[in-house]
């Protein structure tokens, strides 16, 4: 394979990572505090098209992408209360979050349906981006590429070297011990699980605004489940979350690969875009069976309700 | 300074009045209490009686509905655990306020204000547990640490506090009688250099050791005050329960007949990370006889009763053998076929469907009583075993169709034992049967089992509480770290003994004294 | 300030109360929404509600609009009893469809009513056998069912693409993405004359019947209720979690096959690319709202085709996208959630302590 479509491999791959690097780490602090969002795929929804509507109305990419976070946080929110607050069933709740972010965000996003944006260019570093076959992928990328790895950075800092992500951790596997020793654990959570709603709307938000800058109902097609699917997958472990993100990132470029290779096989393109679905099918089964390792890492409290009797 | 203020000075803490109502139950009903400085004060109650929630208020977990609190003289309320400590109050709960994947250093830092340097308070913590002979490692994990060395952790992080008031709730459910002693030494030390210690606790025979002044407790009042070493158990037990202590009559165990249940080499690993794994255990029993097994809480005996009712078969199917058919591979429902009831530890949830009605919950074991045509239920019969297990057991409930948690423990455990004989089972596997029951349940229930050997089943009972065991069993075993000692006729040993072998030393050659060396 | 405060027992009023709060809760969010679109909200309440059902023909809609719901929901509800967690009805509904579908090519322009009979079979076990991808998954490796089933409601959708653009495609159809149109022997019977209500409405009601007799008279049905509501207590009682997933499974994704063949062989005649309207997804909604009870299933389905066909009247009349029903299904089921915090809690007023 020439170096130059490695290259452009290499970059599609970065790319098409990104979204899930953020969606799925707002997700594992989440659930870190024993909060199970499913809603991750409605949440996406909502971030792309306030993303796409306010950027086309304010012709700043930016706001676009601070609007997407509003709303993915407004519904983490809602979200919150119903099963913090109201206690509800957190697997119902989430699955109800699904469906309401993409229904709604269909129903807003009708007359967006044939608008553009102007592409946002990249955000070039200089010297760094000149190595070769590596250098555009990993220096020559949009700004919320390099956001991702801040953000990786620091969630890793946040969890294992500062006091607050001790407590949260501590939250998420005994809710009860953290609640007798005085910390607030509804509180906690709720800012845990509006963290993971904000970073679902940015995610979002990429897509419409930076990744495909045009809004279709639909568009965010499973990327939210599969982020879903990545932190089960990466244990709960943030390192494990970027690495995997690239493995799907990959997969969804599968197209690339067939056309950069010279193979002359016929595969249709419907079966190159279950890959990733069939992929993530694949990786739950991988880590599935290594129960033993699921269990030491995965929050204790994970998606059961707290009722504090206070 | 006067006398007076010299009288106000000792008074460390002061409650007046305190009461607490939930919906459904008046936890603490106008509850006064005194506790002194350097003073060892017990409060005593059965199960129910409302003894955690007054700490829970003390503490600040929750918030008193009416009266006050003085904190050395002053009037306080406290906000939360938080404050609570900054004050000067410290608590070890029964529930271990511990987290397993954390370390040590890591758990008691969460207890501490500020954002504390982990280094330094890891030298604190080593400092802190050889001055009162605590020993325990700061880097271990939580979850490697045993039942009695995370005890630990949670009284040294109430130490590094410097605490004034101590209160242990219910400390020595999890321990072994010498590990008992030692815990007495620590607190005598506390209270000699000025701490106060509440000691919660249903454990007579402690209280008269320990304790210098006790309060008593019954549905949520104020029953007395007494001082125990002028006190015989008898005398406080009564002031718990507010008449006499029914002693069960254990009788002469009848001729052993068949054998029941045989343990052959059974061995497996644990489902659970944390968990003991089974080695090698061999018993036998027979029909007419209850062994007894004892043990501290977390040596194996989870994984030792899921084995035997079969909620996780292991490979060998002679490991297990019940009345004469090898049972290790078969599910529950086939060993309750064979002749096998089983009564679980945890009675909401696993015993009984907490949502379901009573009626509904005698289906769960009992099907296989006639009560199914052709696969489908036949409602009157279920509801009528139901009746009959709620009057010959004594339970008192709403009525068969309401749910099971609406019952209280003691009797929600009596339907279960009840659903269990009624089925007339050849071998019954009891654990815990009388935790967190009210003492007069817990009489039936243990006059129950002795019936009920009288008339030839053979029983497992698996308890944390020597004194239940010595009370009922004919022969007695301990399990420790996943091994079972050799049985002993009850006649033939006693209490410091068996609270030995629940170190796991059965095999330590014994002097003269009864002392083992190790 | 006001506070939640436990019931000391669950309160059974409530939880048939708590559906009907929620569709009041869904009216009002469903009247501001009208008012904040700028359309009059009695208006829109006419339109969205009533307009669909103002005649004989509209009811029959509403009925054949239920029909894949009631479908769908029994079938889920089986399994949700039990906490099997069956999210991807939509794929095995068009798993079902594209089975039957195959038979109905096969048998072009045969005649006979053994088609139809093997079409609904096919259809059935289509749709058990995408469901059972799940249930192995999750038996043999205890891998998450509700990830798992809907990952394939993506390959389901983009299998039948695949098949609409190939194989099934019709020769003589202008490359459009559509199989042939069926043959009358391929096409279920119609029940109500000069409409388009056909057999499977029968269907769906026997199923709801099969249903209730199921859950609530067999041991069967009752060992999933415990699994359901405790699981360490369906270990103890020696009910096989195997089985209780197998059945999970595949009651949901055989209602989900029959509900595809029924909209395959019915309202569509042939099969496409657009074989579910996201029918998968709103019998998740059904089965929440009706309590999973199967006389609950039937209301909440009627009322879901409502809200469906609502929603075509609001494209036409007031000029809103359709996807409006979405927002009305999404903001059911939220109001039901939040609203079932009243089955064990009172809402008390407090008094600060001083």
């Amino acid at each position: 394979m020439e170096t130059s479509i490695l290259s452009s491999i290499l970059f599609a791959t970065v790319i098409a990572g990104t979204p899930l690097i953020i969606v799925a780490l707002g997700q594992l602090v989440a659930e870190k505090s024993g909060v199970l969002n499913l809603g991750a795929e409605g949440m996406m929804a909502m971030g792309a098209i306030a993303g796409f509507a306010v950027t086309l109305h304010s012709g700043n990419p930016w706001l676009g992408v601070l609007a997407g976070m509003l709303a993915g946080a407004a519904m983490s929110f809602l979200f919150a209360v119903v099963v913090l607050t109201l206690m509800g069933n957190q697997v119902a709740s989430g699955l109800a979050l699904s469906i309401l972010g993409v229904g709604l965000s269909a129903f807003i996003g009708k007359p967006y349906e044939s608008e553009i944006l102007p592409s946002v260019g990249a955000l070039r570093i200089p010297l760094l981006a000149d190595l070769p076959v590596i250098g555009d992928a990993l220096f020559n990328q949009q700004a919320l590429v390099y956001f991702s790895w801040a953000l990786f950075a620091g969630i890793v800092w946040f969890l294992y070297r500062s006091r607050s992500g001790l407590v949260l951790r501590a939250v998420g596997e005994s809710p009860s011990s953290a609640h007798s020793i005085g910390y607030p654990v509804i509180r906690i959570r709720y800012m845990a699980t509006i963290f993971g709603g904000a970073m679902a709307g940015i995610g979002g938000s990429f897509l419409s605004v930076f990744y495909t800058p045009l809004w279709v109902e639909g568009m965010v097609s499973g990327r939210g489940w599969i982020a879903i699917a990545l932190v089960v997958f990466a244990t709960w472990r943030p390192f494990r979350v970027l690495v995997g993100a690239y493995l799907f990132g990959g997969v969804m470029v599968a197209q690339l690969f067939v056309q950069g290779s010279n193979l002359d096989i016929n595969i249709p393109s419907q079966f190159l875009s279950a890959l990733p679905y069939l992929a993530t099918i694949v990786v739950l089964v991988i880590i599935s069976r290594d129960q033993n390792t699921v269990r030491l890492n995965a929050p204790v409290s994970l998606g059961q309700p707290y009722r504090p009797e206070a | 300074m006067t006398s007076d203020a010299a009288e106000v000075q000792a008074l460390r803490l002061e409650l007046g009045g305190i009461t607490k109502r939930y919906p459904s139950v008046i936890a603490n009903d106008d509850v006064s209490l005194t506790v002194r400085r350097g003073e060892i004060h017990a409060v005593l109650g059965e199960n129910g009686a409302g003894k955690s929630t007054l700490m829970k208020m003390i503490y600040g977990v929750t918030k008193p509905d009416a009266g006050e609190m003085k904190w050395e003289g002053q009037p306080v309320q406290v906000d939360n655990p938080a404050h609570a400590r900054s004050l000067g109050i410290g608590m070890v709960f029964q529930h271990f306020s511990l987290f397993e994947t954390l370390n040590v250093v890591e758990n008691v830092a969460l207890a501490l204000p500020g954002n504390p340097d982990l280094g330094e308070l890891s030298r604190q913590i080593t400092e802190v547990s050889n001055r009162y002979g605590l020993p325990v490692d700061p880097g271990r994990l939580v979850h490697a640490l045993s039942v009695g060395e995370r005890q630990r952790v949670e009284i040294i992080r109430c130490l590094l506090q410097n605490p004034k008031l101590l209160i242990m709730d219910e400390p020595t459910s999890v321990l072994t009688p010498q590990a008992v002693r030692k815990l007495f030494d620590t607190l005598r030390q506390l209270a000699d250099e000025g701490c106060s210690i509440l000691y919660i606790s249903h454990k007579l025979d402690e209280i008269q050791e320990l304790c210098h002044v006790a309060t008593v407790l019954r549905d949520g009042k104020v029953t007395g005050h007494c001082i125990p070493a002028e006190e015989t158990p008898r005398s406080m037990a009564s002031l718990m329960i507010g008449k006499e202590l029914p002693v069960p009559e254990h009788g002469a165990p009848a001729d052993l007949g068949e054998v029941r249940l045989q343990l052959q080499g059974l061995s497996k690993p644990s489902d659970d990370p944390f968990g003991t794994d089974l080695q090698g255990i061999d018993v036998e029993l027979r029909s007419g006889e209850i062994l007894g097994i004892a043990g501290v809480s977390g040596n194996g005996q989870q994984e030792l009763l899921y084995a035997l009712s079969g909620e996780v078969p292991v490979d060998d199917a002679d490991a297990i053998v019940i009345c004469g058919v090898p049972s290790g591979r078969d599910m529950p429902d086939r060993r309750r076929l064979n002749g096998m009831g089983f009564v679980p530890e945890e009675r909401l949830g696993r015993g009984a469907v907490p949502r379901m009605s009573l009626t509904e919950n005698a289906l769960l074991t009992a099907h296989q009583a006639g009560m199914l045509r052709y696969g489908m239920i036949r409602f009157e019969r279920v509801a009528a075993f139901a009746r009959q297990c709620i009057s010959d057991f004594n339970v008192k409930c709403g009525g068969e169709d309401h749910a099971a948690n609406s019952l209280s423990g003691g009797n929600l455990q009596k339907f279960i034992m009840g659903r269990e004989i009624l089925l007339a089972p050849k071998l019954l596997v009891v654990a815990q049967p009388t935790w967190g029951v009210d003492v007069g349940a817990a009489a039936f229930i243990r006059q129950r089992l002795i019936d009920l050997r009288d008339e030839g089943t053979a029983i497992l009972v698996i308890s944390e509480e020597l004194e239940e065991l010595f009370e009922i069993s004919d022969r007695i075993a301990v399990i420790a770290e996943g091994r079972l000692s050799p049985t002993k006729k009850l006649a033939d040993t006693n209490i410091d003994e068996i609270g030995l072998w629940m170190s796991g030393m059965w095999d330590a050659p014994v002097d003269n004294g009864g002392q083992a060396h190790a | 300030m006001l506070r939640l405060e436990r019931r000391p027992e669950a309160s059974q009023m409530m939880s048939y109360a708590s559906p009907l709060i929620a569709v009041v809760l869904m009216l009002i969010g469903g009247l501001l929404l009208f008012s904040a679109l700028g359309k009059d909200p009695i208006e829109g309440f006419k339109v969205f509600f009533l307009y669909p059902i103002s005649d004989a023909y509209g009811v029959s809609e509403l009925l054949l609009k239920a029909t894949p719901l009631m479908l769908c929901a029994i079938g889920l509800a089986v399994g949700f009893r039990a906490n099997v967690w069956n999210i991807g009805a939509e794929g095995q509904l068009i798993a079902g469809g594209i089975a039957a579908s195959a038979v109905a090519l096969y048998f072009y322009e045969a005649q006979g009513a053994h088609i139809l009979i093997l079409m609904v079979i096919a259809g059935a076990i289509g749709g058990m056998l995408w469901a059972a991808i799940p249930a192995f998954l999750k038996i043999r490796f205890n891998t998450n069912e509700i990830l798992v089933s809907l990952m394939l409601v993506y390959v389901a959708q983009l299998l039948v693409s695949w098949l609409v653009h190939g194989p099934m495609m019709d020769p003589d159809g202008f490359n459009f993405p559509q199989s042939r149109l069926f043959d009358d022997s391929a096409l279920l019977p119609i029940l109500w004359e000069g409409t388009r209500l056909n057999l499977a409405f029968g269907f769906a009601i026997s199923a709801l019947l099969v249903g209730y007799i199921f859950m609530f008279r067999s041991f069967a049905g009752f060992q999933m209720q415990v699994a359901g509501y405790a699981k360490d207590a369906a270990r103890y009682a020696g009910f096989s979690a195997k089985r209780m997933i197998w059945i999970g499974l595949l009651s949901g994704g055989g209602m989900a096959g029959l509900a595809g063949m029924s909209e395959v062989a019915g309202p569509m005649g042939q099969i496409t690319d657009h074989v579910s309207n996201n029918y998968g997804f709103a019998a998740i909604i059904v089965a929440f709202v009706a309590r999973l009870n199967p006389i609950g299933i039937f209301f909440a389905s009627l009322l879901m085709a409502l809200l469906y066909l609502g929603g075509e009247q609001a494209q036409q009349y007031l000029a809103l996208p359709s996807s409006i029903s979405n927002v009305f299904q999404g903001m059911l089921l939220m109001f039901l959630l939040g609203s079932d915090v009243l089955i064990n809690y009172r809402v008390r007023w407090k008094e600060v302590a001083a």
